[in-house]
């Protein structure tokens, strides 16, 4: 890294490799871990798919070239096995989801903006906040090293249902205790970040001049830290049917390949998926509102004028928020819900539809009268829009129980998410490395490379999804092996399967151009002043990279968070703790 | 025999409608895409034309306040009066009225589906129209993979078959849906159904087949590493041919429970 040791603090002695670098309790190194850490996560989930799609596109077809790699056991003469697709699925998403998104979008970009943007020196617990990242990579190295128990990994989904996850293979254990970890390590961050954004704040800094982005990972945390717990317990359960033959989620008279299960039987299995969705609905939020920090900021600072309705949006993420709590049945429509039930849960979704609509037609609104600049990190925000619209709208006929029957479980379910995820968050999380790296190194990432990562980028994403809906509409069940090839009802659109497969392999070409950017830019970038963007909220007020403690000055805030563009200003940016508009 | 589309599942890609019910969901579906297309193509026309408009080269200097009038809050209150026409007036009416409700037709014809890894076991109950008693320890793979029990008079003229289900068209059926050992999720695309079959319960799922002909019965829930080949049969029929089928079905029980039992 370009660290700068010019700028380290003077009451700060030089201390050696360790604790420079791996048991440094400074935000903005922790966040650069987790950062680097998740990204590698993310690339190898994202690996993980991409052979699942050779056998989606071309069913048991021996994979060239690299098929022969991974041994008998998962995929004999380069062959994949049904067992192993399954542990592919299942880690994919619990890799992209626990190990991905969530340390990349709270673990890196809440750790390095959260106490720059609010002119803070550091989180409320800096040792906490060291125990989470080591948390977060123990459970992550439990992950990975499960793949290589007898049996090999969790093969049960990210959702982990019971029965199927209790009578599972060894890696299910692994599982649950890489998710212990997991959880522990969210946990500890939420309750620093929720401290800090509480505590710290630099004098004049009430809570309606935060940037927004601050808004999102406080209600982020305020989800993680309620949510997760529920989880944790009901994991360490389904770690006692496990290993101690306790039947918390296993009914009576279960019959397993005609052997009848000698347990003591009497739990429910629809207990477990309460407990998962009580979690695991507000984890979605997890993975957008972070995102929707991040694309607001952007926004901001290349229309060059203050995000439109700041106040309408801040009300509507705390009411989505709140909410997130009471839609998590519409997973379980037909679980054999009755009327009155699922008209609640449907009654919440709908409802829940509305606050989201009103941040991003906030966020549309927004642009009308600006000067726009599209650089690399506008043009993935500005992408980040309309590809999270389409995830948001296809969200409202799985949100209705009735569509739900048909919809439930098929790839219509599969697309509408990764809309959110992977054009939406994702590309949020690319455009804030686009924004936030010359804070981080001193010098920009180049464009040309930048313009190759985006436009293929953006196409692929397309081509990938968009016929996972047309798939789902014609009933293709999700998480099967051969992607539908045995079902009659399948056929007219088996064809799609190549060519999402395609995509993806090119696309996966194409994240090439932002890998070399990253280590390019890293060394030759284009030197970047301290506030290159000439934007208004506080990190761009501390020296580049900024040094342990962050301000050289006792930040002091003035005004709200997106003054650009002020009437009577010569300059069209005006600095929330600047004290004189210029 | 093939089913025949109709213009909705056409436009929308849907699967051949043969239940009764289906034609609300495919309307529902339909209402919901129109509006999202609505809804989109509203919001690509103003992106596109904000991003023309406001590009920095044209349009140096921004506008500190942006929009000033509440357009957008027109919009908004719009689409939540469409989303509660559609929860109220559509989907939770439809719920109480195809899905909780039981059917109290006494000409509805009565099936157990019993999921297990990675079939499907239908259970008839015969001419007395009684399930007989089961039992988990007299199940056995090969010759009873329910576990009925023989000795009770009930299960006498019960008729088990694997992965096929007949149903007789144009009249209510009502199968209780239940597992034996993980989730599973029975779905009959052309009939517009889908329920997981969870064990220790015994769901019931109503419809009423409004085409003859063949179609497949889904597993959509990941139920291990079969779950892409848990494939069974439908077979919608005339009554006439329902009963034929039955009676036949009977027959090789009976002689296949004999050869069992002596
Ligand atoms: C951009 C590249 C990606 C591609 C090509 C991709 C592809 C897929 C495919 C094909 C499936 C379905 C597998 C099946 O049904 O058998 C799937 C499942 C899933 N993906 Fe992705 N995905 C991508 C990114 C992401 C991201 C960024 C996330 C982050 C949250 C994610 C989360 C999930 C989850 C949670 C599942 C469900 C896993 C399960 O069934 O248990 N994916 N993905
Ligand atoms: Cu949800
Ligand atoms: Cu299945």
């Amino acid at each position: 890294m370009a660290h700068d040791s010019n700028h380290q603090d003077s009451h700060h002695p030089k201390h050696g490799f360790w604790r420079t670098y791996v048991f440094n309790t400074d935000h903005k190194m922790i966040a650069l871990w987790y950062g680097i850490t998740a990204l590698c996560f993310l690339l190898f989930g994202f690996g993980l798919v991409m052979l699942m799609r050779w056998q989606l596109a071309y069913p048991e077809q021996p994979l060239p070239l690299i098929g022969k790699w991974f041994g008998p056991t998962r995929m004999p003469d380069g062959v994949m096995l049904p067992e192993f697709y399954n542990q592919l699925g299942a880690m994919h998403g619990t890799i992209m989801v626990f190990m991905g998104i969530v340390p990349l979008a709270v673990g890196a970009y809440g750790n390095f903006l959260i106490p720059l943007m609010i002119g803070a020196p550091d989180m409320a617990f800096p040792k906490i906040n060291l125990a989470s990242y080591w948390a977060f990579f123990i459970g992550g190295v439990v992950m990975l090293a499960s793949f290589f128990v007898p049996g090999g990994a969790a093969s049960s989904g990210w959702t982990s249902y019971t029965p199927l996850a209790v009578i599972a293979t060894t890696g299910q254990t692994m599982w649950i205790i890489g998710m212990i970890f997991l959880i522990t390590s969210s946990l500890l961050g939420a309750v620093n970040f929720i401290a800090t954004i509480f505590q710290m704040r630099a004098p004049g800094l009430s809570f309606m001049k935060l940037p927004f982005f601050i808004w999102a990972q406080l209600v982020t945390a305020f989800l993680l830290l309620l949510a997760f717990p529920p989880l944790e317990a009901a994991g360490v359960m389904q770690l006692m049917d496990r290993v101690a033959h306790t039947s918390f989620f296993m009914p009576s008279g279960l019959v397993v390949s005609g052997e009848h299960l000698k347990i003591s039987g009497g739990g429910s299995v629809l207990l477990w998926q309460h407990l998962f969705w009580f979690l695991a609905h507000p984890e979605v939020y997890v993975l957008i509102l972070p995102a929707m920090g991040i694309i607001s900021e952007i926004i901001a600072n290349n229309t060059r004028k203050p995000l439109w309705g700041y106040k309408g949006m801040v009300y509507s993420i705390v009411i989505l928020g709140l909410l997130s709590f009471i839609v998590w049945a519409h997973h379980m429509f037909i679980t054999g819900m009755g009327t009155t039930i699922s008209a609640f849960f449907q009654a919440t979704t709908m409802i829940i539809s509305i606050p989201s609509v009103v941040i991003l037609t906030a966020l549309f609104i927004s642009l009308w009268g600006g000067s726009i600049r599209f650089n690399i990190p506008m043009l993935f925000a500005l992408a980040f829009l309309p590809m999270f619209g389409i995830g948001g709208l296809t969200g409202l006929p799985l949100g209705l129980s009735s569509p739900d029957i048909q919809l439930h479980d098929t790839y219509y379910v599969i697309g509408h998410f990764h809309y959110i995820v992977a054009p939406g968050t994702i590309f949020a999380l690319f455009a804030g490395i686009y924004y936030w790296f010359p804070k981080i190194t001193g010098r920009k990432m180049n464009d040309l490379l930048g313009h190759l990562h985006f436009w293929p980028s953006l196409i692929c994403m397309n081509l990938v999804f968009m016929p996972m809906m047309i798939q789902g509409l014609a009933g293709v069940s999700r998480r099967l092996y051969d992607g539908g090839a045995s079902y009659a009802h399948a056929q007219g659109v088996l064809h799609l399967n190549v060519l999402m497969s395609h995509a993806a392999w090119v696309m996966a070409v194409f994240q090439i151009p932002f890998i070399i950017n990253i280590f390019w830019s890293l060394y030759k970038g284009q030197k970047a002043s301290d506030n290159p963007w000439e934007s208004t909220t506080m990190e761009w007020a501390t020296a580049t990279p900024p040094p342990h403690g962050n301000f050289a000055f006792d930040p002091k805030v003035y005004r709200g968070p997106y003054e650009y563009s002020v009437p009577g200003a010569t300059q069209d940016y005006t600095p929330q703790c600047q004290e004189k508009v210029i | 025999m093939e089913i025949e589309k109709g213009w909705l599942q056409k436009i929308m890609g849907l699967p051949p409608l043969a239940s009764a019910h289906g034609g609300e969901i495919d309307f529902m579906i339909f209402l919901l895409h129109l509006l999202m297309l609505v809804l989109f193509v509203g919001w690509a026309v103003f992106f596109i034309v904000v991003l023309w408009k406001f590009r920095a080269s044209r349009h140096s200097k921004a506008n500190y306040k942006g929009v000033t009038n509440h357009y957008s809050t027109y919009i908004e209150v719009g689409v939540a009066v469409i989303e509660a026409i559609l929860l109220l007036g559509f989907s939770i009416p439809f719920w109480a009225k195809n899905v909780d409700a039981l059917p109290t037709d006494r000409n509805t014809v009565v099936v157990r589906v019993v999921a297990e890894q990675f079939l499907w076991n239908v259970h008839y109950p015969g001419a007395d129209g009684v399930f007989g008693k089961t039992d988990p320890n007299l199940v056995d793979k090969q010759t009873n993979p329910l576990g009925l029990d023989k000795s009770d008079p009930a299960a006498k003229d019960d008729i088990v078959s694997i992965n096929q289900l007949h149903l007789p068209v144009n009249r209510q059926v009502l199968i209780y849906l239940s597992s034996k050992d993980v989730i599973h999720s029975f779905a009959l695309n052309i009939m517009r159904v889908k329920q997981d079959a969870i064990p220790g319960l015994s769901i019931p799922i109503r419809f009423i087949p409004i085409k003859t002909g063949q179609s497949e019965i889904a597993c959509a829930q990941l139920c291990g590493l079969g779950h892409y080949r848990m494939k069974g049969y439908l077979t919608v029929s005339t009554n006439k041919e329902f009963d034929e089928w039955l009676a036949s079905q009977a027959k090789q029980s009976q002689s296949s429970s004999d050869d069992f039992w002596n």
